[in-house]
């Protein structure tokens, strides 16, 4: 890792969250074209990426990790909802601790230590001043249950979808940083259901092509798509059940602040088959940035005005940005004159 | 596509009259673990083609030291299985595919009906040691003929005892499976891995009696049978092939540097649907609809081929 985790900063309250220059230059900027189109957008996440950026490593741990991880621990204490596994995912969790201590510690040998001997592995998180040995696939000898265990040592929101019928179902997974939807409300759900709300993008046929795609990711070939959106002040739990605690915040966009207050966020999603349960990994890793630090890149700014600009309307409404887009645009227009 | 792995035969034995088992051991780095039904397809080099046959794999799935297979052997078909039980030595190197999995028990079952059928007992081995590790309900009802199959029996009734019910059509009778179907409790899954009678008769009994679709699971054999010769023109490429009655169309596609993207090579996991443009199609999968099929307009070339001498295709 290049960037050393900072201190804990907040995603509530004060908003002391910051992005470092070299925070910003590895930003997943997501917009590829002018003009805002959609489409699924999945890709091979080959592993590992380019040296320094975001695709480098399964998991992505930057300079936000403290400040994630305490967010997250906030949250579950708030609402432990937020992290559930079904019984018949015991197995699909401790596939997911394998992968992510295995990864992590070959990733970030300076942070992660994984020790196995046997079933019983040891392992050392240092940065959280974790160290636990245990046995593997044993649910009782872990100081939580795994879901939670592993969940909260990684940054990110993490699903487990398991797969029957051809179809993929959330059965298991801690989100506490979700853009505006809900585990306990999509627990249980199919793919087709849970994204039931997205405009436009059934009639294409998209989620048809794509859950076949994805019932046929292979082990060790993880696919990754960018997905974005906006959201006001560096908070990433946009959850609908603390709606009340943010949803007021979109009035609070006026030409004055909207550089420091709109944020853009985007998801890194990563899909990877887990081989002893055959459920899907779905890693959701968040990233925000002001727009006041996104234009200190003027080809992006250029690009946010243009795609704020050809967004439809279905698509502003369903982002949930109505209320500040003309607001938005008109500030971005001062780094695209030609447009 | 999935990235290819060497590996090691490390022992051959006969298991059945007709059934040989491979052990295949990391030619190099570590096996992954693999869910229970999982299969990996292996690739046979013969003096004039390729062959890639999907073999289930039968090894206990958190034991990543080995993986095991059991081939019958099908003198009728392309020459996969003859290959696999006269030119596989101890000791030669295989490639294969990292594991997938079509054929995953459903976990929420109350209770797990197996029906295996002859070779098609080899998902199953996979299955019984993590229904065991879970204390899940499940019966296996194990049909064969002990002058050809029959594999693990003994070892079977070792490790599951009375959960064990075996039909031997040479001493036994039959099973009464729509005995065996009356008797399960509502919340029960089936799963079928055998010939196409076999799942046939299950299913068709399951549609009368009620039996939700979503609680039947079957997997068939997956080799792809032979047929009548034909050529395939390429639009895209502009290539014309020749494909040979042993031969699948995917198989020949690959021969000719034509790469399409696939998965079980057996009909089932609709990855390898190709767009045809002209010539009629003899459909053999089990991934197309009723309707698909009578459009002609695709094909699953890993099993299907055609009917008329030239297919035109749009790849
Ligand atoms: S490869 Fe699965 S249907 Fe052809």
């Amino acid at each position: 890792m290049r960037l050393a985790p900072k201190p804990v900063q907040t995603f509530r309250d004060d908003f002391t969250y910051t992005n470092s220059d070299e925070a910003i230059k590895r930003f997943p900027f997501p917009f590829p074209e002018d003009e805002y189109m959609y489409s699924v957008n999945i890709e091979p996440h080959t592993l590992p990426g380019p040296e320094g950026s975001v695709y480098e490593h399964l998991f992505d741990i930057d300079e936000h990790y403290l400040s994630e991880m305490a967010e997250r621990k906030q949250v579950l204490a708030e609402n432990p909802k937020r992290c559930l596994a079904m019984d018949h995912m015991d197995l699909a969790c401790w596939d997911f601790i394998d992968r992510a201590m295995t990864t992590m510690s070959q990733d970030y040998p300076n942070y992660f230590t994984l020790e196995k001997d046997g079933e019983h592995w040891t392992w050392e998180n240092k940065l959280l001043g974790i160290k636990d040995t245990f046995t593997f696939g044993d649910s009782r000898t872990l100081p939580h249950p795994p879901m939670e265990y592993m969940g909260c040592q990684v940054q990110g929101d993490i699903a487990l979808l398991d797969q029957r019928d051809n179809d993929l179902f959330m059965d298991a997974g801690i989100i506490t940083c979700p853009a505006d939807w809900s585990l306990a409300f999509d627990a249980g759900m199919s793919f087709s259901q849970w994204h039931g709300p997205v405009p436009l993008a059934h009639e294409a046929g998209i989620f048809e092509r794509a859950l076949k795609y994805l019932n046929a990711i292979p082990v060790d070939q993880p696919v990754r798509r960018l997905n974005w959106t906006l959201t006001i002040n560096a908070r990433m739990d946009t959850s609908p059940e603390t709606y009340p605690n943010w949803g007021t915040d979109r009035d609070s966009v006026t030409p004055e602040n909207v550089g420091e207050k709109v944020y853009l966020r985007v998801e890194l999603q990563v899909l990877d088959r887990m081989p002893r349960s055959n459920a899907l990994m779905f890693s959701i890793r968040t990233y925000l940035i002001s727009m006041n630090d996104l234009v200190t890149n003027p080809e992006w700014a250029k690009r946010m005005h243009r795609v704020m600009k050809t967004l439809p309307e279905e698509l502003i409404e369903y982002k949930g940005l109505t209320r500040y887009h003309s607001t938005l645009l008109d500030w971005l227009k001062q780094f695209d004159l030609e447009n | 596509m999935s990235a290819a792995m060497k590996v090691h035969v490390s022992a051959i034995r006969k298991v059945a009259p007709t059934i040989k088992e491979f052990i295949l051991t990391p030619a190099d780095g570590e096996f992954f673990p693999f869910s229970p039904g999982s299969h990996i397809v292996v690739e046979m080099q013969t003096d004039s083609k390729t062959i890639r046959n999907a073999y289930s794999l039968l090894s206990d799935p958190m034991d990543n030291r080995q993986y095991r297979i059991a081939v019958r052997l099908q003198p009728e078909s392309r020459g996969g299985s003859e290959f696999m039980h006269h030119e596989v030595h101890e000791g030669d190197e295989l490639t294969i595919t990292p594991p997938n999995n079509l054929f995953s028990p459903d976990w929420r079952a109350k209770k797990h009906v197996f029906f295996a059928g002859g070779v098609g007992i080899t998902p199953f081995m996979s299955y019984i040691p993590e229904m065991l590790r879970r204390g899940a309900d499940f019966e296996l009802h194990y049909m064969y003929r002990s002058t050809q199959t029959g594999a693990y029996v003994e070892a079977l009734r070792d490790l599951i005892g009375e959960r064990l019910h075996t039909y031997d059509s040479i001493t036994s009778s039959r099973a009464e499976i729509a005995d065996i179907m009356a008797h399960c409790p509502q919340g029960t899954h089936l799963y079928i891995c055998g010939p196409e009678s076999l799942i046939d008769t299950v299913r068709y009994r399951g549609q009368q009696t009620g039996w939700p679709a979503s609680h039947i699971h079957y997997e068939a054999f997956a080799a792809p049978k032979p047929g009548k010769p034909f050529v395939a023109e390429l639009k895209k490429s502009g290539k014309t092939i020749y494909v040979p009655e042993d031969q699948s169309l995917l198989e020949a596609l690959e021969a000719n540097e034509v790469e399409i993207p696939n998965l079980c090579r057996g009909g089932v996991c609709g990855q390898c649907r190709s767009p045809v443009l002209d010539g009629d199609i003899e459909h053999r999968d089990e991934f197309l609809s009723e309707k698909e099929k009578s459009d002609n307009r695709c094909i699953m070339p890993c099993v299907s081929r055609a009917k008329s001498s030239r297919l035109h295709l749009d790849i």
